[in-house]
């Protein structure tokens, strides 16, 4: 009985330790799932529109033409994201220096909460303050006939992309020794040299990681530059003008295809791509994070 | 001499104007949305079905169809994340595998929210059949904020001293026993926080369920796990782009209930994680 008891324990623990294994590699499978069921439903699109086609198209017409060109949105996707990472790099990581190196306890105290907050509030929500504010302002200030431009949507993205850019930047800088900050002093640099010339250098892999996962988050941002971009899929380079996004499109066009269709096959497709662009993007930026953990 | 310094005081004000710009624009948005959207708020704003092609009466089919969604989330979020969160640091080794889990995690953090949504729909909706409904929606925004809930459960069981786990090893308990009855109670409040951020992120998303739960109008409300809802985002969504001449209060009212649900859960998670800290200095 006594035996029989202790084995039953002990099948007990194999299934517990099973059942969290599986819960431990939980985060893999969603990842295999997602890349899964992106291909199973692009595949349709693959096997049967040519390739080139749609790699270098030119043109994304899918419902009158059915012309489905990458281009146009790859463009799209690009302009308004490095658009808006240019705009957020020089203040994210300003704010981070102010927050790491310069501003008292209780500034810091009272910043960072502040920067969480902005993190939470929906995307939908900053596009509707976009669209009622920034949109009419680039309308009234460059004389358009229209505000829902690339540049609305890159003021928009910057604005979202600064929390991940300030926390990160703010750990790699926190990251570095102190004694690093000594030796400079000791070697009569004054507090902002010690930032510029010791810290910021021995930063920059910890920053430069931050700004590539704040474009990550630019790229597959949708809502927002769904609602203030324009959604025109022509190839601009002028930031004056409609874009329309890898991540708009989908969004947008789904809801109008035939499921199981070559539209519907279309959407995945894109959606694969921009998946294994924002996958790249975070293992680069993983690489940099790794780097400042070594201090 | 001078001038290294005078360098130095006019770099530190640059900065400083640019940290105040970005603590003003934050401020600002929230201030401007009260102030707009405030007066639109009304009992019967937030107890009445939308009526007249949703340009009149409130928008309680919306408020509820979020609700529904992050308690559904959660459910399915929660128990899964903290295990996987037990397992990375209770049980497993310092190996390969344990990398690729942790770099999976990260990744999984940046996968566009969009993609989940064309997931869900890939997946849930058609794959496994559970049609446009608050399952589908459900299980989509869980694996949205299962790295959330894992990595902050994860931070909140390393807190726990291992002076713990050894006292309870040293009285004959097991892991499994010393995971639940001792580890665990002491690491809720990280947990609890990390959840509640979770909800608050999964309450604003809208991409997800555009394409696996949401309608564009359904004043009746759901019956089963099987039913479609409407959710406070994609209702925002619609009064701002989809219905031409939409009333500017109701667009205002509905952005400022839809921020006041996620603030709400973001100040909750902070206070908990103040309140844990502030007993741990005791």
């Amino acid at each position: 009985m006594k035996k029989l008891r202790l084995k039953l324990k002990g099948v007990k623990n194999f299934l517990i330790g099973k059942f969290i294994f599986i819960n431990g590699i939980i985060s893999i499978i969603i990842l295999g799932l997602i890349l899964t069921f992106l291909v199973y439903n692009s595949i349709r699109f693959f096997s049967s529109y040519p390739f080139f086609d749609f790699i270098f198209g030119t043109r994304w017409s899918p419902t009158v033409t059915e012309k489905f060109g990458f281009v146009p949105l790859l463009v799209g996707s690009l302009e308004i994201a490095f658009g808006g990472i240019l705009i957020a790099i020089p203040l994210g990581v300003g704010v981070a220096i102010y927050i790491g190196e310069l501003a008292p306890r209780y500034i810091r105290e009272f910043f960072k909460p502040i920067i969480e907050v902005l993190a939470t509030i929906p995307s939908v929500v900053i596009g509707f303050i976009g669209l009622k504010t920034i949109v009419p302002l680039i309308k009234n200030v460059f004389n358009l006939s229209i505000g829902l431009t690339a540049l609305a949507g890159s003021l928009a993205l910057a604005f979202m992309s600064l929390p991940t850019i300030i926390s990160i930047s703010e750990d790699a800088i926190n990251a570095v020794p102190v004694r690093f900050r000594h030796a400079s002093i000791a070697l009569g640099a004054t507090k902002w040299e010690t930032t510029t010339r010791t810290v910021f250098p021995a930063a920059s892999s910890g920053i430069v990681a931050a700004v590539m996962l704040g474009l990550g988050r630019v790229v597959g941002e949708t809502m927002t530059v769904l609602m203030i971009t324009g959604n025109s899929p022509r190839i601009v380079f002028s930031w004056l003008q409609p874009v329309r996004t890898i991540t708009a499109t989908i969004a947008a066009e789904m809801g109008e295809t035939v499921q199981g269709g070559l539209h519907y096959s279309a959407l995945f497709a894109i959606g694969l791509i921009l998946f294994i662009m924002t996958f790249l993007i975070n293992l680069v930026a993983d690489r940099y994070v790794a780097k400042i953990r070594n201090y | 001499m001078k001038s290294r310094y005078l360098k130095q005081n006019i770099w530190y004000s640059i900065l400083l104007l640019l940290s105040i710009i970005v603590i003003s624009f934050v401020f600002g948005i929230i201030i401007y949305l009260f102030i707009k959207g405030g007066p639109a708020l009304s009992w019967e704003f937030i107890s009445q079905k939308p009526s007249a092609g949703m340009r009149e009466g409130g928008i309680l089919p919306a408020i509820l169809g979020t609700l529904y969604l992050i308690i559904g989330t959660v459910i399915i979020a929660l128990p899964v994340g903290v295990f996987s969160a037990i397992y990375l640091n209770e049980y497993a080794r310092k190996n390969r595998l344990t990398r690729i889990i942790r770099l999976s995690i990260i990744n999984m953090s940046g996968v566009p929210s969009v993609v989940f949504g064309l997931f869900g729909l890939g997946f849930f909706v058609m794959f496994l059949k559970f049609g446009k409904s608050i399952l589908s929606g459900c299980l989509t925004l869980g694996f949205l904020i299962l790295p959330i809930i894992i990595t902050a459960s994860e931070e909140a069981l390393k807190s726990v001293p291992d002076t713990y786990r050894n006292a309870s090893f040293a009285l004959g308990a097991n892991k499994w026993q010393t995971v639940v009855r001792v580890v665990l109670p002491q690491a809720l409040p990280g947990i609890i926080t990390g959840s509640v951020i979770g909800i608050g992120r999964a309450a604003g998303e809208t991409a997800p369920i555009i394409f696996t739960v949401v309608a564009f109008s359904q004043p009746n409300l759901p019956n089963s796990i099987f039913s479609q809802v409407m959710a406070l985002p994609y209702h925002l969504y619609v009064l701002a782009t989809q219905l031409p001449n939409a009333p500017e209060d109701k667009q205002w009212g509905t952005a400022l209930v839809l921020l006041i649900i996620v603030l709400f859960f973001t100040v909750i998670g902070a206070a908990i994680r103040a309140r844990a800290r502030m007993r741990r200095r005791e």
